[in-house]
């Protein structure tokens, strides 16, 4: 027992804390890395995830394309639609206010759901855990599913890996640079626009390939992603935008917060994240990691 | 002086900030190899010059010609490609970025760049921080990082906005030794200096400004003659 | 949003039109039941008189509020609750409503102006979906049900609001009240201040002006004359639900006043009626109303951020300039 609770129950929602705060992480890490360049928040960033999972089922269900594959093909697809809408639209808009950029993939966002919803309906479909990964392991003092354990760390290697590319990388260079000063980048020669189309595709292949590692952890569904972007959104504010790391941490610490409430005071687990914002934006609107004021 | 035409050569340039007028048809000729400094007081547009050049303001008309190519109509990441490299009055170096990120940030546009070595060589105390965020450096080595990460590019063409800005007089000192430096080697430099007496070591022509146009254009040697000149429009 | 609003065509000529188009207006909603479904155009004005109410944050202060349904839908929740559970009068209900909107308008406001542009959005939105997981487990909303079969009552216990008619006119003369607030908070000297926060916030700070006590009210009064357009909204479909306060619906209003035209007086009146029409077409059709409100969101950001009759006065704009100068 712990704190008058069985450590079964304890672990066990701290897990499914921990595997909420990876899906946190990495989504909040697409979002700041579209937002630091780009300066757009962007709202189809839960409908880009929900689209990497959809991916991944469909082209199980009709091309018997597995797991493995569909950790590569589904970023990948989803990357490339970000892309296109980057080239068509968003482009367009980085002249006039930012909210619009916001008003624009909340209408986008619309969309992807309103069509996969059309389609599909709105029960989740079920994805099936990868054969090397299913079953799971007795710790003693819980029960770990092997899959579950995979998310945590894959998350982990794909926040690191970003973390690396950004700070690390020539490429990750002409990023931090161009989101200082993307006039003076681009009178060096360097072709800012097509940064901008890349960032904006890595922003929405990093939501896909989250799509993909959820789907065997939760069910694909059109909806997946809409009540999720909003606690992504808070997780955001309480981290601030102004850093990698400040989004990857501030999403795991969320998580397990997210997981604690659920165990001690479950009514409250749904709105424990938005409180902390509400604190947060009391002691330090910038937030936890924030540079702007 | 090259008996060729010039390699840079801007006729009625006219450039807007927003609604607001700030070059009128400005006129200019720089030979290869020549350094010419804009004169001029704070505001008559010696700096909106050197971005309308550049392409920085894209609100611009009139004729920029640089090696035979019109670069007017060009997007911006052209004009650094075309060799022409640009050093603001701001340094403009990254603070999310460490020095050898900032050194080695502008891409190559020819051959002839000079390499890290050669630039560690001539900048000893950049290879020192070369790890340090950018600036973290001293204003004068914030300069020093500026202009030798356009000559890693291997730009023929050096625009510079006002290198001995706040700089204490060893410094400039320093500044000095590395223009005519990069002088020697063979440089076009369009420099913008308030300090007419440090251009004068390295210009070989000057042109004064005012009110967004260009009013006079005399070679070094009549500096002296031209010192009522200057001090009327300079109020120097 | 400084650069989508439309200033309303200025000069006699301007007023006169603008005149004719208000007494029109308001002939036609007088005679309108008598041709149109009543309930039809009660819609419309509920969501109108949302529509504006937000439009007095976004298009005249210059604040993007992602959830404004926690204000509509708060007190759609709040009469519905005090007229059927605790019987009061409509008069009251409506009160309450607007009362409790105004509060939660004061709770998330103060939260929301911390931050500014895109994070005031994001907090709003938020906050408000905080209050929507709240109006989900508490016993009060009814849950996944929502609050069914609200009474319309008596009206100052004289007229029966159940009777259709009488119902329209206690709606068109709540709605017109409500505009009326709207027009003479944006035309009055705490509307310039608003006006110019908008424009250039620096400036009116460096003027002396204490900026976020003028955006804290601006909000609270948004969020009270939204609160009054769902007060009446639970009182004519005689229901609330889960979906008066989803974030659907904030984006609805953002529509709304965006298609309209952000900054005008009536664009999102002509906005709301709009998408209440829409929705009403699309409702018979197969065609799912979520895609068609993120299409025309999408086209209107890209290419028609002025809004229809922001569109209209760009175009009168023109004509007089070119026109007798």
């Amino acid at each position: 027992m712990i704190f008058g609770i069985p450590i079964q129950a304890f672990a066990g929602q701290l897990l499914v804390g921990l595997i909420n705060g990876s899906f946190y992480a990495m989504l909040s890490l697409g979002l700041a890395i579209i937002f630091g360049l780009l300066r757009v928040i962007n709202f189809a960033h839960g409908a880009q995830y929900m689209l990497g999972a959809f991916i991944g089922y469909l082209i199980l269900a009709k091309l018997g394309i597995g797991y493995w594959p569909a950790l590569i093909l589904a970023p990948l697809a989803v990357a490339l639609f970000g892309v296109v809408v980057e080239r068509l639209a968003l482009s367009r808009l980085y002249d006039v206010d930012p909210l619009y950029g916001l008003l624009f993939t909340f209408g986008l966002a619309l969309v992807i759901e309103g069509v996969f919803r059309y389609v599909y309906g709105v029960s989740g479909n079920p994805y099936p855990v990868p054969p090397a990964l299913a079953g799971g392991v007795n710790l003693g003092f819980m029960f770990l599913p092997i899959y579950r354990g995979w998310v945590v760390v894959a998350s982990l290697v794909v926040c690191l890996g970003t973390w690396l590319l950004v700070e690390k990388t020539k490429f990750g260079s002409y990023l931090r640079a161009a989101t200082e000063n993307p006039k003076l980048v681009q009178a060096f020669g360097v072709n800012v626009p097509v940064l901008l189309t890349l960032t904006y595709g890595l922003g929405a292949g990093l939501a896909g390939l989250a799509g993909i590692l959820a789907a065997p952890v939760y069910q694909v569904s059109p909806l997946m992603g809409s009540n999720l972007i909003i606690i992504v959104f808070a997780v955001v504010v309480v981290g601030g935008m102004g850093s990698i790391l400040g989004a990857i941490v501030t999403g795991y610490m969320l998580g397990l917060a997210e997981g604690l409430t659920k165990v001690f005071y479950p009514e409250a687990s749904s709105i424990v994240i938005f409180v902390i914002m509400a604190i947060v934006l009391l002691i330090r609107p910038a937030g936890l990691f924030g540079k702007d004021a | 002086m090259n008996s060729a035409g010039p390699l840079l050569s801007v006729r009625g340039l006219n450039a807007w900030y927003g609604e607001s007028h700030a070059l009128h048809g400005v006129d200019l000729d720089i030979h290869q190899g020549e350094t010419v400094t804009l004169l001029g007081r704070n505001g008559v547009g010696k700096t909106t010059t050197l971005r309308a050049i550049m392409g920085l303001i894209r609100k611009r008309t009139g004729q920029v010609s640089f090696a035979g190519k019109d670069l007017i109509r060009l997007p911006l990441h052209h004009t650094a490609r075309a060799g022409i490299g640009y050093v603001p009055e701001e340094r403009g170096i990254f603070s999310t970025l460490t020095v050898d990120e900032n050194l080695m940030l502008p891409p190559v546009v020819a051959k002839d760049g000079m390499g890290v070595d050669e630039i560690f060589e001539l900048f000893p105390n950049l290879k020192e921080r070369r790890n340090s965020p950018g600036t973290k450096l001293s204003g004068g080595e914030q300069q020093m990082l500026a202009i030798a990460r356009i000559l890693r590019t291997g730009a023929s063409t050096i625009l510079l906005d006002e290198p001995t800005e706040g700089l204490a007089p060893v410094i400039v000192q320093r500044i000095g030794e590395l223009l005519a430096e990069l002088k020697r080697r063979g440089m076009t430099i369009l420099l913008v200096e308030q300090n007419f007496r440090f251009a004068s070591r390295i210009a070989d022509r000057f042109y004064l400004m005012e009110h967004g146009k260009v009013l006079s254009e005399f070679p070094v040697g009549d500096l002296d003659n031209r010192m009522g000149e200057l001090h009327d429009v300079l109020g120097v | 949003m400084a650069d989508a609003t439309a200033q309303p065509p200025q000069g006699r000529t301007a007023n006169h039109a603008e005149m004719i188009l208000i007494g029109f207006g308001i002939v036609a909603l007088l005679a309108l039941p008598f041709f149109v479904y009543p309930i039809f155009v009660m819609k419309m004005m509920c969501f109108a008189l949302f529509a504006c109410a937000f439009n007095l944050l976004l298009g005249y202060t210059g604040l993007l509020s992602f959830g404004h349904a926690a204000f509509f839908g708060g007190a759609a929740y709040f009469t519905a609750h005090a007229v059927k559970v605790w019987g009061v009068s409509p008069e009251i209900g409506i009160l309450i409503g607007v009362a409790g909107a105004a509060l939660l308008g004061l709770v998330i406001g103060f939260f929301a102006i911390r931050r500014q542009g895109i994070y005031f959005a994001m907090i709003t939105l938020a906050l408000s979906q905080m209050f929507y997981f709240f109006c989900v487990q508490a016993r009060f909303t009814g849950g996944e049900d929502g609050i069914q079969g609200v009474p319309r009552g008596t009206f100052l216990g004289i007229f029966d609001l159940r009777d259709e008619h009488t119902m329209y006119y206690f709606v068109a003369a709540n709605f017109l009240v409500g505009l009326f607030f709207v027009w003479r908070i944006v035309n009055s000297p705490f509307g310039l201040i608003l006006r110019s926060i908008r424009e250039n916030e620096s400036r009116a700070i460096s003027l002396g002006y204490s900026v976020q006590n003028y955006k804290l009210a601006a909000f609270v009064m948004s969020a009270a004359l939204a609160g009054l357009a769902g007060a009446i909204k639970a009182l004519v479909f005689q229901f609330a639900t889960l979906t008066d306060v989803a974030w659907q619906m904030s984006g609805e209003v953002i529509l709304m006043t965006l298609l309209g035209g952000i900054g005008t007086m009536v664009g999102p009146i002509f906005g709301a009626g709009f998408v209440v029409a829409l929705q009403n077409l699309l409702a018979t059709s197969d065609f799912p109303v979520t895609i068609a409100t993120g299409l025309i969101f999408m086209i209107c950001v890209l290419i028609f951020r002025r809004g229809i009759v922001g569109e209209i006065y760009a175009w009168l704009e023109r004509r007089r300039s070119t026109g007798t100068n």
